[in-house]
């Protein structure tokens, strides 16, 4: 991840007239902001066009970011405002394991997190697969602390809540992420066997 | 009610580098001593590495750049909102709704107090110790002050709205 001043001497040069070094700011977080939109739906299309409308509001108001954090942070703040506004106008449904029939054969199978059951690349496959399978909410938290790199006052910051709350909330989602992943590793275990 | 935090509450502590140097050393010892303690702690520190290591980030379209920079030529970077806000507006808007809170607190106030005196009852139905008598409210609140004070706020809602349509007309201009 880019460093914030970086951030800043671009946005700095695009409020001077350098509107095409935008696109660099584009590039920079499109795919981390692609990201947690694809989490709130459960279309790429969707998704994507969340993300355009995030980097466009983020442009317009781009004279708004006094650069008193880091411009990631600012960004994301404008990422979840934009896909809870969009889900209330869309009224999509969102992904959440609670709906899945794909884990309920083993969600009786009393197991532990047996890492030297499977390979290192199929527990890869495992974590980004359990991920998609969170509430929207719990993949976001995650995220911004794994691959967005924010602290917890920052993703506090960015959705609104204490840093305590985040710590908590952090605390559970990666036990349900755990839980998933150790349910799908004896799902798979189980197809293997079969 | 247990208030500890639990084994994994401060294993991910632990791991997060959120715990404090005591509480640090203490998970240390009891990871060395507790196979408990070390089992939980080598499963939750792979979930970590697997969070940290192996979480791959979902790629919009190849277009998607290009997509957005059609899309915001269309517009212009607003002005910060710290130029054009008018803090004599925020302030107009506050002393409208803080007449109106007041002027209904003066009517209900007065209400209540000229009730009883009006049914001819007693001071029995009044929760505070005031002597109704004495009070002359309606020197207060005749028919005259009402329209004092409707006017003030029918004048200040005019004024804001006059503010608001001059700002909407000047940046209609400015945009075209």
């Amino acid at each position: 991840m880019n460093t914030g001043t970086n951030d800043n001497e671009i946005i700095s040069r695009v409020l001077r007239g350098e509107h095409s070094l935008y696109a660099d700011l584009v590039k920079r977080y499109q795919n981390f902001v692609f990201t947690i939109t694809l989490r709130y739906t459960n279309s790429r299309e969707d998704a994507e066009e969340i993300a355009q409308d995030v980097f466009v509001k983020a442009y317009r108001s781009l004279a708004d970011f006094r650069g008193e954090s880091r411009f990631s942070t600012w960004l994301y703040t404008i990422v979840t405002t934009t896909c809870i506004t969009f889900l209330r106008k869309k009224k999509l449904e969102t992904h959440s394991l609670d709906n899945e029939k794909v884990f309920e054969v083993a969600d009786s199978v009393d197991s532990g997190f047996r890492a030297n059951q499977v390979e290192q690349k199929s527990k890869i496959q495992m974590v980004n697969k359990a991920i998609k399978l969170l509430s929207p909410d719990d993949a976001k938290l995650i995220s911004l602390f794994y691959q967005g790199e924010q602290s917890l006052d920052e993703i506090g910051q960015i959705m609104g809540l204490e840093p305590n709350t985040v710590k908590v909330r952090l605390h559970r989602a990666r036990q349900r992420l755990k839980d998933k992943m150790e349910t799908h590793f004896v799902q798979e275990v189980k197809d293997i066997m079969n | 009610m247990n208030t500890q935090p639990s084994i994994e509450t401060r294993l991910w502590d632990y791991i997060d580098g959120l715990s404090s140097p005591e509480e640090k050393s203490a998970i240390e010892q009891l990871i060395e001593s507790n196979i408990e303690w070390r089992r939980q702690y080598h499963e939750l520190l792979e979930v970590h590495q697997l969070m940290s290591n192996s979480l791959e980030l979902d790629e919009p379209s190849m277009r998607f750049t290009q997509n957005v920079m059609e899309d915001i030529a269309k517009y212009q970077i607003a002005p910060a909102a710290k130029n054009y806000i008018n803090k004599r507006v925020i302030w107009g808007i506050g002393a409208f709704f803080l007449i109106t809170i007041v002027g209904f607190l003066v009517f209900v106030f007065g209400q209540m107090l000229t009730a009883p005196a009006a049914t001819g009852g007693g001071t029995n139905a009044l929760p505070f110790n005031i002597d109704p008598n004495k009070l002359n409210v309606g020197n207060v609140l005749n028919s005259t002050s009402t329209n004092v004070f409707l006017v003030i706020n029918a004048i200040l809602g005019l004024v804001l709205l006059d503010m608001y349509l001059g700002r909407k007309k000047k940046q209609l201009r400015e945009q075209l």
